[in-house]
């Protein structure tokens, strides 16, 4: 195992490092020097800032996933933000705050890729929650079901596309997370559902970014593209 | 499929894959030799089989990992399995049919990752570890197991934070890394472990046996605070109260109200599999 993710709260590589490790990936697969030239000077420029009519660009690479982790969170805080400032009428005290856990641990984790992205990150997006009816307890709960849902997906279909062992873990420390919450939201609705969509295996679901992001449009009003995203 | 990308991709991350595949040259023409003759259907197989070479005596190898997440799972599954045949025969009380139901789910699923995870190793030309002889009362300290609801439910989410650790703790290990098919499976079980967590520690909730006095018990893990009322389990727990990821403080993180509760509940932690062999050990005679 890597020195890197021996220790839980381990640094993670700086930029050049994971450069180096995308230079080496696309060695690996043999291109012709002309083609690496070009390939890893996509790698180097930050196309964070360019805002095609597409929405706004994740990026691509390793930094590129984070900017999807940071993309769905911040939809996520944002949601419950609003749950939580306007909850549902007669929110059972409970409910109020293990719901009020979940926006913190939100808030945690979009903070956190905030500040690990750094100068790569993306710009704050604009949630679009016209479709959620926050004074009906099932319209909340059947959105944070979706999202919650979308978001262990979303973490275990990205799992593969991540280059450096330090995100990896760090995506699994999260996805757990979003998978405690999914239960217990699931659990809200009808008690006993917590894992009701696995396949025949007992496997939970994994979705790739742009079928994530195709869903988790609908309710942005700032769009966000993943086209640069790697694929495998 | 291309062989040489996989030895590659793997290489990006067990710089001495070769070395370990015999030479570079050997192994491409010993692979190239094999792959001319079989077909296609049986190249994973052959690719398997010459990783089990290379890594089988590692402890680390794609099987190893797989064969360690079988034996938690064994666990898990004959861990259920008893407790609902108890429930089944009356000697384990369940407090209601929702109840019941939950534990019999639970079992289906990690009775599913057994097969799923034994076939995943025989498919790809491996060696599928046999189930060990369990004893749940952990030679005497949980006597009673399956027959007192509460501590068969401290049990059982001490396996299930467990298992989400222990999956965890493996993510980024090379040759993981190195599969895409076997990483996300893996990824579909771990996020399946912590769904079970979750519930349980619900049933605990409201239940309220083996809960120490004021302690909330939650789906998710505060501090390191296992919300069962002994110390035998304290293990599976410590470490959890983590409140810095990747040197960032999570705590009032960029001028946010983020608890330390809070911090340490929104990350879970990996655990090594010696951690975890060491926690399950008192579990397992033979």
């Amino acid at each position: 195992m890597p020195k890197i993710i021996e220790s839980g709260n381990g640094t993670l590589l700086p930029r050049v490092n994971n450069i180096a490790v995308s230079r080496r990936k696309f060695l690996g697969y043999g291109a012709a020097a002309a083609v690496l030239a070009v390939g890893v000077s996509a790698c180097d420029k930050n196309d964070n800032d360019e805002m095609p009519s597409d929405g706004v660009n994740l990026g691509s690479g390793d930094f590129g996933i984070l900017n999807y982790a940071y993309a769905l969170e911040q939809l996520e805080a944002a949601f419950y933000a609003k749950v939580i400032a306007s909850p549902y009428g007669s929110m059972p005290a409970a409910e109020m705050a293990l719901l009020s856990d979940i926006r913190d641990h939100e808030i945690a984790h979009r903070e956190f890729f905030k500040n690990a992205l750094g100068s790569n990150a993306i710009a704050g997006l604009t949630p679009d929650f016209s479709k959620v009816d926050f004074s009906s307890r099932a319209s909340v709960l059947g959105t944070a079901k979706a999202f919650e849902d979308l978001g262990v997906s979303a973490y275990n279909g990205a799992g593969k596309l991540i280059t450096n062992p330090a995100y990896l873990v760090i995506a699994g420390k999260i996805v757990s997370v979003e998978a405690r919450h999914a239960a217990y939201i699931r659990d809200l609705i009808s008690n006993g559902t917590f894992a009701s969509d696995l396949d025949a295996n007992g496997l939970d679901k994994s979705l790739d970014p742009a079928a994530v992001l195709a869903i988790a449009n609908t309710f942005l009003v700032t769009k966000v593209t993943g086209k640069n995203l790697p694929t495998s | 499929m291309n062989v040489k990308h996989i030895i590659n991709e793997i290489e990006k991350v067990d710089p001495d894959v070769y070395e370990r595949l015999d030479t570079r040259r050997n192994a491409m023409k010993q692979f190239s030799g094999i792959a001319g003759k079989l077909a296609l259907a049986a190249v994973p197989m052959a690719l398997g089989s010459m990783f089990k070479k290379a890594y089988g005596q590692s402890g680390n190898g794609l099987f190893d990992i797989l064969n360690y997440a079988l034996t938690l799972e064994y666990l898990e599954a004959k861990f259920y399995s008893m407790g609902n045949a108890a429930v089944a025969a009356g000697s384990l009380s369940v407090p209601s049919e929702a109840a019941k139901m939950a534990l019999i789910n639970i079992g289906a699923h990690e009775t599913a990752h057994v097969n799923f995870l034994k076939k995943a190793i025989t498919d790809s030309g491996g060696q599928a570890v046999a189930e060990p002889v369990f004893d749940f009362t952990a030679g005497g300290a949980f006597a009673d197991v399956f027959t007192n609801y509460a501590l068969f439910l401290a049990v059982a989410q001490t396996f299930e934070d467990t298992g989400v650790r222990a999956y965890k703790g493996q993510a980024a290990e090379p040759a993981l890394m190195a599969n895409n098919d076997v990483l996300t499976a893996a990824l579909n079980i771990h996020s399946v472990e912590a769904r079970h967590a979750s519930h349980v520690r619900q049933m605990r909730k409201a239940n309220g046996g083996l809960v120490p006095a004021g302690v909330n018990v939650k789906p998710w893990i505060t501090g390191k605070q296992s919300g069962i009322g002994t110390t035998a389990v304290q293990a599976s727990y410590d470490g959890e109260e983590l409140t810095t990821q990747a040197t960032i403080n999570i705590v009032n993180i960029n001028g946010m109200s983020i608890s330390a509760d809070a911090a340490s509940e929104a990350f879970d932690e990996p655990l090594t599999k010696a951690q975890v062999l060491a926690i399950v050990d008192p579990f397992i005679v033979g």
